[in-house]
């Protein structure tokens, strides 16, 4: 067909921050879709105990202190995390390497935490579902934990490279921070049902 | 490239642009920046969504040919009482490779695999938003498809059903490793679909040529979009019951045992919450396939766009509440009952919207009997009949009685075959000349419609009456005093009649890709933007990016395609626009071609695959994991950084 | 076509039948819950069919109805009006669509209601669901309870409670001409209601894929007058009875001896086994191994001598008898009236 040129579009950015991107569209819909297998684990949980007699099962409630330090790590990270988030907005290279570095050692941190919370649930995952569903959930999220904080440690090390100075490495920096977020709330969301639901 | 800047009213652009270039250096330009190099390296890195595109649909109908042929085994040994030619073991293998690869391996990345190939050529964009996350996808779904046949091959073909149910599929009845095989063949499909669901979201929301507001979107992309949102939301629930069963089995957990707190109903419900969206995850997209060849054929645009639409959403929004009907004999509560009943039923309104639109589109054009349409029509007789024994079945007494019988084989191959496999005929007669420049043979073409439609309704109309004459699925013989012996017989012969349909389809396509007619750009005088370019399109789609002002642009600009321009021809760049009215917002770089989501791809396969064995593979395959997709996303110092 | 089946199922079922037998049908309800359901399969049936017609007939006259002003290939002009109509069309089309499915919705529940409401159930059947088999046990009345296999005898006219139950994967129970099915779910014990209105022998068949056997996994249901079942009743709950000749005697000992006690009961010898059907009756079924075979001389011995080239994989092994010794479990299990 014969064309004829009725806009130019020469002038526009190559990069952007946010929902003007499809990098942060997939992101979201990445959140979604793990939201919903969180949501799922959830309900299976709360539907193994709607047909227990007993709950938890032969087991006493998880121990509540490595998992509600876990939460606290995990909230007080979302102040650097947002910082970050500014600075990569604003193209300050400097201070973005400083905050994911920050970022990378905050990231572990739960991890850590995490190898004592498994022994604090007081269960195997193989005595019984109500092992297996909480260890299922708990695991559920430390792998989410382990790849954004893989994530992060990549971006990191990039962000020193001759490739970090430009646009489009802000905005995955921004896009992290975001998912990073999600980590975040979701653990708000499962701490409650792993470690308040069996007291109540 | 050092000359790699021009000029726009005085200020200095970097890069080349396309900017009143003349058509042939344009062409230059763009087929080097969006070329796929030769041989094997460029067979294995293209990330062209027309290729990837391609490789779906030619590997779907591979595994339509190999669970057809299961199913023609299996009418053999049905075709009389008593028969010996095929034991229980076999045939229960044979069932469930049928059913699993028919829905897992055919159906869905049919429909992925044509959205792939649709959606960036029908919004006018260059490729998909995720080119090499696409690449990925297609690899991972490949070897998912392999493992499991290879797998049966060896003996240790999945026997549980396609729908797996626990404790036959479990640690204790579950034989060998044949219900592993089937669980890791459905986390291979589930992260290649949820890849492909994500692209097409995104694809959809960003990357709509200027002007293409919501409201201009083809009809075929929205239900692409559709199929997209509800993998998103079905699939983690069969990854999460997927999970559970190889964790029950592999490493002891106990979520389905009974007698250790479990409860063999948790499978049921997971698999069904995704298990029913997963059929709507068909249909949808087909009845685009519909929605998208009806307008050539009759001439004028579908009636009833809003309506459409709006029934595609629904239908989406309901899927999710009905999965309980697949559980109607396992006992639920009265209201429960007439709960699940009634929003099942409900599903027939949007359906219902559909057809109703569409006859009134025939009504009021100008049909002509050309094979895609005749596909059509065929789709409509057949559909509505598998949809009114969908109602019948949602009803619980009513179900109680043909609840896994051959009643409910026949709904769901009506709904299938007529309401999915019918429109996918269609769709193949219609797009083909798009994909390889040649027109499919129209006689072959009527052959092939005759005997698909005879023999489809001759093999499976007379299942509802054994269903109600007592027959249950899933028996691999059963007895002369039954009575069933003689329709079963006509049933398989049937059944051949319908295989020949196929094989004049796949005649029909190697005759014509040598001696078809050529189709030039639009040979159906369709109004869609895919009919805008060449046929088979350039890699990079279109020489530069069409502006949309209408709802059918070929239809109102039939000489002239009005266009933009601006964006670099000497790297790859797509143009990503606001999500409701595709204003322009950014020249995004588009991912080039890479080896590594084929690599990631092994990766992740050889992981899944060893964790059947043992399951510190995934431990150990994560290492292998990580490297590959950090060699994926690790940038290349290519001309979009120079910005 | 009815007569024949009948006649092959009196073949089958040749020592029991005192009316005719009927092949497992949702078109022939002999149970109050399958009657009304098959009243719900012609309603809904029929509006289909209606339904379906119509569709078929708008879509015919779309197609064929003549066109006049048009230009070939061009796309058409939109006329308003006709527009407008179209959309009249098919909003009416869309109303009645709902309330056909509102009609239909409330056929079903009235339905289903109705057949939840039959209790005031005489006695209490517990059936069991093993691979591939029926295990079943009466509570009558406190005395000592019935255990049979595979064959369940009823009295008509009267609501008679099923609990139901899974030793191992999901079954179903169904027998189609008394009623719907419903799963048994190890772990999820449940119970139907049955009322058969007619004496007879009804066949049922396990509905849930259960692994290998599940098409052989078949079931009878006599349904017969109180005072037959009042007899069958009494005999059940009898020991088994000694054999009487020498053969027999010959087999009862080969059967505690050869292992078969290991798996079956029969009681009144020291054969105690729980794996398999219990045999204290076995001669008063009609049909071997869930319906496999007719309980005929020559079946027993082809099932004892190799039950898995019958119903392979099947949870009872082939034991290696001697010619003689098969004969003779064959003659004693043949005397367990
Ligand atoms: C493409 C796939 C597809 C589609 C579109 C449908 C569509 C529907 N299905 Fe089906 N279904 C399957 C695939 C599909 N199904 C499969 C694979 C199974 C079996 C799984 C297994 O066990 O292996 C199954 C099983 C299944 C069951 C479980 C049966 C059982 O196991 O006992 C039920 C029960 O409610 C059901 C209901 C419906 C309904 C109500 C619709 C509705 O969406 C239909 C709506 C459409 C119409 C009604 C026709 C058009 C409408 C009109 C012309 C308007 C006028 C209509 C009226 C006035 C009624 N389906
Ligand atoms: C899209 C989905 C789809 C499609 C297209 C089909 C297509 C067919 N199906 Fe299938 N079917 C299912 C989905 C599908 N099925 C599902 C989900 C189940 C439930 C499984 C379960 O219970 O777990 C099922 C179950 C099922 C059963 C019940 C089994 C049982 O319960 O025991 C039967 C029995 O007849 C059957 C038959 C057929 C036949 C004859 C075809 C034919 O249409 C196939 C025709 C195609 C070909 C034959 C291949 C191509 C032809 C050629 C290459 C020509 C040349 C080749 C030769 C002549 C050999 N199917
Ligand atoms: C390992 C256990 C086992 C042993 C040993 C065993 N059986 Fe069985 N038997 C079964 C099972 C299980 C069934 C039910 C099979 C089926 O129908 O699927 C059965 C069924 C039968 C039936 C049919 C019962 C009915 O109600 O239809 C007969 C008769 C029988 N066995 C006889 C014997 C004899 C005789 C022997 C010894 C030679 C024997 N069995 C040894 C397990 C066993
Ligand atoms: Cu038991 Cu099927
Ligand atoms: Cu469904």
């Amino acid at each position: 067909m014969k064309h004829r040129a009725v806009a130019n579009i020469s002038r526009l950015p190559t990069y952007d921050f946010g929902a003007s991107t499809p990098m942060w569209w997939g992101t979201l819909a990445f959140i979604a879709l793990e939201a919903t297998g969180f949501a799922l684990a959830i309900g299976a949980y709360l539907y193994l105990a709607s047909v227990s007699p007993q709950w938890p099962i032969a087991a006493p409630p998880p121990d509540l202190f490595p998992g509600t330090a876990i939460l606290v790590v995990l909230i007080i990270s979302v102040v650097p995390n947002h910082m970050v988030e500014q600075w990569a907005r604003r193209q300050d290279l400097a201070k973005v390497r400083v905050g994911m570095i920050v970022m990378s050692a905050v990231g572990f941190l739960p991890l850590l935490l995490r190898i004592w919370e498994f022994a604090a649930l007081e269960i195997r995952w193989d005595q019984n579902a109500y092992g297996s569903i909480i260890w299922f959930i708990v695991g559920l999220h430390t792998t989410h934990l382990l790849t954004d904080v893989g994530d992060t440690v990549v971006l990191a090390v990039l962000m020193f490279t001759d490739k970090g100075n430009t646009g489009r490495r802000f905005s995955d920096v921004a896009d992290n921070a975001f998912y990073w977020d999600f980590v975040v709330a979701s653990w708000v969301v499962l701490y409650f049902v792993i470690y308040w639901f069996p007291r109540m | 490239m050092s000359a790699s800047e021009v000029e726009l009213d005085g200020e200095k652009l970097k890069g080349i642009r396309d900017t009143g270039l003349d058509d042939a250096t344009l062409h230059g330009y763009l087929s080097k920046t969006w070329k796929t190099p030769d041989g094997l390296y460029g067979w294995l890195a293209t990330v062209d969504h027309k290729r990837i595109a391609h490789r779906y649909v030619v590997t779907a109908f591979l595994f339509l040919v190999l669970a057809g042929i299961s199913a023609l085994v299996m009418r053999f040994q049905l075709a009389s009482p008593e028969a010996g030619r095929v034991g229980p073991d076999l045939y229960n293998q044979l069932f469930t490779m049928h059913g699993t690869t028919m829905m897992f391996l055919f159906a869905v990345p049919m429909m992925e695999g044509f959205a792939i190939y649709l959606v960036p050529l029908m919004i006018g964009s260059r490729n998909v938003a995720f080119p090499r996350l696409n690449a990925f996808s297609y690899w991972v779904y490949v070897s998912g498809g392999l493992m499991i046949w290879v797998a049966f091959a060896f003996n240790t073909g999945a026997d549980a059903g396609w729908f797996s149910y626990v404790p036959l599929a479990g640690p204790e009845y579950g034989t060998g490793k044949r219900p592993d095989f089937w669980a890791q063949m459905v986390t291979y499909t589930e992260v290649s679909a949820l890849a492909v669901a994500v692209e097409i979201i995104a694809t959809v929301f960003k990357q709509r040529a200027p002007g293409m507001t919501l409201d201009r979107m083809p009809i075929y992309v929205w239900s692409a979009l559709v199929m997209a949102f509800i993998i998103l939301f079905a699939m983690p629930a069969v990854m999460v019951s997927s999970t559970m069963l190889i964790l029950d089995r592999l490493v002891g957990t106990q979520f389905f045992n009974p007698a250790s707190g479990g409860d063999v109903l948790l499978w049921q419900h997971l698999f069904w919450f995704f298990g029913h969206p997963e059929v709507y995850i068909i249909f949808i997209p087909a009845t685009g396939f519909v929605s998208a060849i009806l307008p050539a054929f009759v001439r004028r645009p579908v009636f009833g766009y809003l309506g459409i639409v709006l029934s595609l959403i629904g239908i989406g929004l309901l899927s999710f509440g009905l999965w309980v009907h697949h559980m109607f004999a396992t006992g639920l509560p009265q209201l429960g009952e007439s709960f699940f009943t009634a929003s099942s039923m409900m599903i027939a309104i949007p359906s219902g919207i559909q057809i109703f639109c569409w006859i009134a589109t025939i009504w009021g054009g100008r049909p002509a009997l050309a094979v895609p349409f005749l596909f059509v029509l065929g789709f409509i007789v057949t559909f509505v009949i598998g949809g009114l024994t969908g109602v019948m079945v949602a009803s619980v007494p009513l179900d109680l009685q043909v609840h896994d019988t051959y009643f409910v084989v026949a709904h769901l191959h009506y709904v299938l075959m007529g309401g999915a496999v019918f429109p996918l005929l269609g769709a193949v007669y219609y797009w083909f000349p798009k994909i390889t420049g040649r027109m499919l043979g129209e006689q072959l073409g009527k052959w092939n419609f005759w005997l698909v439609f005879i023999g489809f309704n001759a093999t499976f109309f007379p299942m509802h009456i054994l269903g109600l004459q007592g027959m249950p699925r899933r028996v691999y013989t059963y007895p002369l005093e039954s009575g069933w012996g003689g329709t079963n017989l006509f049933v398989s012969l049937c059944s051949l009649a319908l295989a020949a349909g196929f094989g004049v389809l796949f005649l029909n396509v190697v005759l014509s890709l040598r001696r078809g007619r050529l189709a030039g750009d639009n040979p159906w005088g369709a109004s869609t933007l895919e009919w805008a370019t060449t046929s088979p399109p350039p890699s990079y789609n279109f020489p530069r990016i069409p502006v949309v002002d209408h709802r059918e642009p070929l239809w109102k600009n039939a000489e002239v395609l009005p266009v933009a321009e601006g964006l670099r021809i000497d790297a790859r760049e797509v143009m990503v626009g606001t999500v409701a009215d595709a204003v322009p917002q950014i020249r995004q770089p588009s991912a080039d071609n890479s080896i590594w989501p084929f690599l990631a791809a092994i990766a992740v396969g050889v992981a899944f695959l060893a964790s059947i064995y043992t399951p510190w593979a995934v431990v150990w395959g994560s290492l292998p994991v990580a490297v590959t997709f950090i060699g994926w996303f690790w940038p290349q110092a290519i001309p979009e950084d120079e910005e | 076509m009815d007569k024949l089946r009948c006649a092959g199922g009196i073949g089958a079922l040749a020592v029991l039948l005192s009316g005719c037998s009927q092949w497992q049908s949702a078109l022939h309800p002999q149970g109050g819950g399958a009657r009304a359901i098959l009243g719900l399969i012609w309603l809904f049936t029929a509006v289909s069919v209606v339904v379906w017609v119509l569709v078929v007939m708008a879509l015919a006259m779309a197609v064929l109805h003549r066109r006049r002003g048009q230009q070939a290939g061009e796309p058409l002009v939109m006329d308003r009006r006709r527009e407008q109509n179209f959309f009249r069309v098919v909003v009416t089309a869309v109303a009645v669509t709902v309330a056909v499915l509102v009609g239909l919705t409330f056929a079903s529940f009235l339905t289903g209601k109705s057949n939840a409401a039959l209790n005031g159930e005489a006695f209490t059947i517990h059936l069991t669901g093993h691979q591939w088999w029926w295990e079943a046990r009466y509570q009558l009345d406190g005395q000592s309870d019935i255990v049979t296999a595979n064959e369940i005898h009823l009295p008509v006219d009267l609501p008679i409670r099923v609990e139901l139950d899974s030793a191992d994967v999901i079954h179903s129970f169904w027998v189609p001409s008394l009623a719907g099915k419903r799963d048994l779910i190890p772990g999820r014990p449940s119970a139907i209601t049955l009322l058969v209105e007619k004496a007879g022998t009804y066949r049922g068949q396990c509905a849930e894929f259960c692994g290998y056997q599940h098409a052989h996994m078949a079931m009878t249901v006599v349904a017969e007058s109180r005072s037959a079942f009042d007899t069958w009743v009494a005999r059940q709950r009898l020991d088994a009875l000694p054999p009487k000749v020498d053969e027999a005697r010959r087999g009862q000992a080969a059967f505690l001896g050869t292992g078969c006690a290991l798996c079956h009961t029969i009681r009144g010898t020291p054969a105690a086994g729980a794996v398999g059907p219990d045999l204290t009756h076995l001669a008063s079924r009609g049909s071997l191994a869930a319906d496999t075979l007719p309980l005929t001389r020559g079946a027993l011995a082809a099932w004892i001598a190799d039950p898995q080239s019958i119903k392979p994989g099947a949870r009872m092994p082939s034991i290696a008898l001697s010619a003689d010794d098969l004969n003779a479990v064959v003659a004693y299990l043949e005397g367990l009236q």
